[in-house]
């Protein structure tokens, strides 16, 4: 049997006296694509910044690859990791914010080959070819010179998954990635992720497209006031919700 | 009256052309500006008292020319000083250690509350307080014992003076620049697996740079004129040495003269260099390049007359 690539077991995040995750526990299966949805302030954005530890947990355990976030298990003792270990590991995840967040003074062809070649330390002339590959495969091939400023939302975004994309990550996590745009911009950005999908990508997603959850997620978890509600596959949560909470935030989305 | 021509031939209306309100406002001010400026040219050329055969004959004088070198080398040689300092006093302000950032603050609380003239002399004097200088291990045996008052002379009490104050005030405006940077982009750089220092160096100084540049040029031009202080430790730069030729020949006013235009010089070109720094750091914050001077004073021209009539 295989290790899940993210497991977390009652997982805990306090930001000063507030407690945002009030014991977490799930599971994502390599391939697997899940769905966060819930309403704001339920904690799915911070939960997917604990992953990459963006965020520091306060207790529990969340591993990723078999591997604690942020922590080595010698006995019974837990070390904190190294600054650089933390950010190696980091290197391994890509994520997609809802604001974009590309790197303004850079151009698009830029954006992507910062982080390989920083990073990495891949050369200058392979870094550049995968970057026009990936921006070519997200529709971008002709926007390589382009500043953020001259693209739209939707293009920005796409960049940045282009630029995650280029760190050949194993996991996927996409905080919002939609929730910037206009609802006319959405669609190219749902298709790329969908594609990314079918590439059989491990990706967490927190959303409010029900459309894509119900089309694209192996799963869907339901989150409410820093706990999991419900999860399953999209067609019993969305479809056919156990829990009250969960009914009345889809009757209002839907 | 409007003209009201309401559609060319295509059936598009045509752009309006209207009679511009009248502005005499405008003319009665410009008026005295034209006038007050030509008095005051007026007065420069004719009076006596500028001797500006005196000014041309010590204008490319060789110790003015020489005290000019020593300014520029004072302002370079100190804005280099500062501007490292100050980047890793911010870096230190924002560390987490307490310890370190503290110590960043008691820098920049000590070296902007005292005058950067009163520090000037204070290191100028510095062999009265440490004679001796000893180099090696803190506490332990020592292995170099070299001289204080033939290791700091004149020039270089100055330059220490001028760019150890000068690292106090470059420390704020970096700092300010760095916590000018979104979030985000720190998010951003973490999450693609950069350290903080790659981070610092990739993704957030070259976004603060856009917020540093305009005032660290308004810092180097003080400093080109700060640097005049100098003279009182007796630094033979540009002030000094003009304050040296007319303690001979007595004609300070000329002599003054002299310095203010080198002076001048030095700020206009420190200006262009600001300018096409700024133009530089700008990219990727606006969606057109910016223009180059030239470009946008023609586009102004262009429009003041537009304006104007």
């Amino acid at each position: 049997m295989s290790v899940p690539m993210v497991s977390a077991e009652d997982v805990h995040k306090r930001f000063g006296r507030q407690e945002v995750l009030k014991g977490i526990t799930l599971e994502v299966e390599r391939g697997e694509v899940l769905c966060l949805l819930g309403p704001s302030g339920s904690g799915k954005s911070t939960f997917l910044r604990c992953i990459n530890h963006l965020e520091k947990i306060n207790a529990g355990r969340l591993s990723v690859d078999g591997e604690l976030v942020g922590y080595r298990q010698a006995g019974a003792k837990l070390h904190e990791l190294h600054e650089s270990e933390i950010a190696r590991k980091r290197a391994e995840i890509g994520m997609v914010f809802q604001l974009f967040n590309l790197f303004p003074h850079m151009t698009a062809l830029e954006n992507v080959t910062c982080a390989p070649i920083r990073v990495k330390g891949m050369p200058r002339e392979q870094a550049g070819s995968r970057a026009r590959e990936l921006l070519d495969r997200v529709g971008l091939a002709d926007k390589l010179d382009s500043y953020p400023a001259q693209l739209s939302g939707g293009q920005q975004q796409r960049v940045a998954i282009a630029r995650a994309l280029a760190m050949e990550p194993k996991l996927m996590l996409f905080d919002e990635p939609t929730s910037a745009l206009d609802p006319e911009l959405v669609g190219e950005v749902l298709q790329a992720m969908r594609q990314l999908a079918r590439d059989g990508m491990t990706m967490i997603v927190v959303t409010h497209e029900m459309g894509f959850a119900r089309e694209v997620a192996d799963t869907v978890v339901f989150m409410d006031g820093g706990v999991v509600v419900e999860s399953g596959r999209p067609s019993e949560v969305l479809e056919r919700p156990r829990h009250e909470r969960t009914r009345a935030f889809l009757s209002k989305v839907l | 009256m409007p003209s009201a021509e309401v559609t060319d031939g295509a059936g598009r209306p045509a752009d309006i052309t209207a009679v511009p309100v009248r502005r005499p406002g405008r003319w009665v001010v410009a008026a005295i500006v034209v006038v007050v400026a030509a008095a005051l040219i007026r007065s420069a050329v004719t009076s006596p008292g500028f001797q500006w055969k005196v000014v041309g004959d010590y204008l490319f004088d060789t110790r003015v020319l020489e005290g000019l070198l020593v300014t520029i080398e004072l302002t370079v040689i100190a804005m280099a000083i500062g501007i490292v300092l100050g980047v890793m006093l911010a870096l230190m302000r924002l560390s987490p250690n307490p310890l370190v950032s503290s110590a960043s603050w008691l820098y920049i609380w000590f070296f902007r509350g005292t005058p950067v003239l009163v520090q000037l002399l204070f290191w100028y004097s510095i062999a009265a307080l440490y004679p001796k200088l000893a180099l090696g291990i803190p506490f332990g045996p020592a292995f170099v014992h070299p001289d204080v008052n033939t290791l700091i002379t004149a020039f270089r009490a100055a330059v220490l003076g001028l760019g150890l104050n000068e690292g106090a005030y470059m420390a704020e405006i970096v700092r300010a620049g760095m916590i000018s940077v979104d979030e985000g982009q720190t998010d951003a750089a973490q999450s693609l697996g950069m350290t903080r220092i790659q981070t610092m160096r990739r993704v957030v100084l070259p976004q603060a740079m856009r917020v540093i540049i305009p005032p660290t040029g308004n810092e180097t031009i003080s400093m080109l004129k700060t640097t005049s202080l100098a003279s009182v430790i007796t630094v033979t730069e540009l002030t000094y040495a003009v304050q040296l030729i007319y303690s001979v020949n007595f004609k300070p006013i000329p002599l003054l003269i002299v310095a203010s235009i080198w002076y001048i010089v030095c700020t206009s070109v420190l200006y262009v260099g600001q300018y096409y720094l700024e133009r530089y750091y700008g990219r990727g914050a606006t969606r057109e390049l910016v223009p180059t001077a030239l470009q946008r004073w023609r586009a102004g021209l262009l429009s003041s007359r537009r304006e104007w009539t």
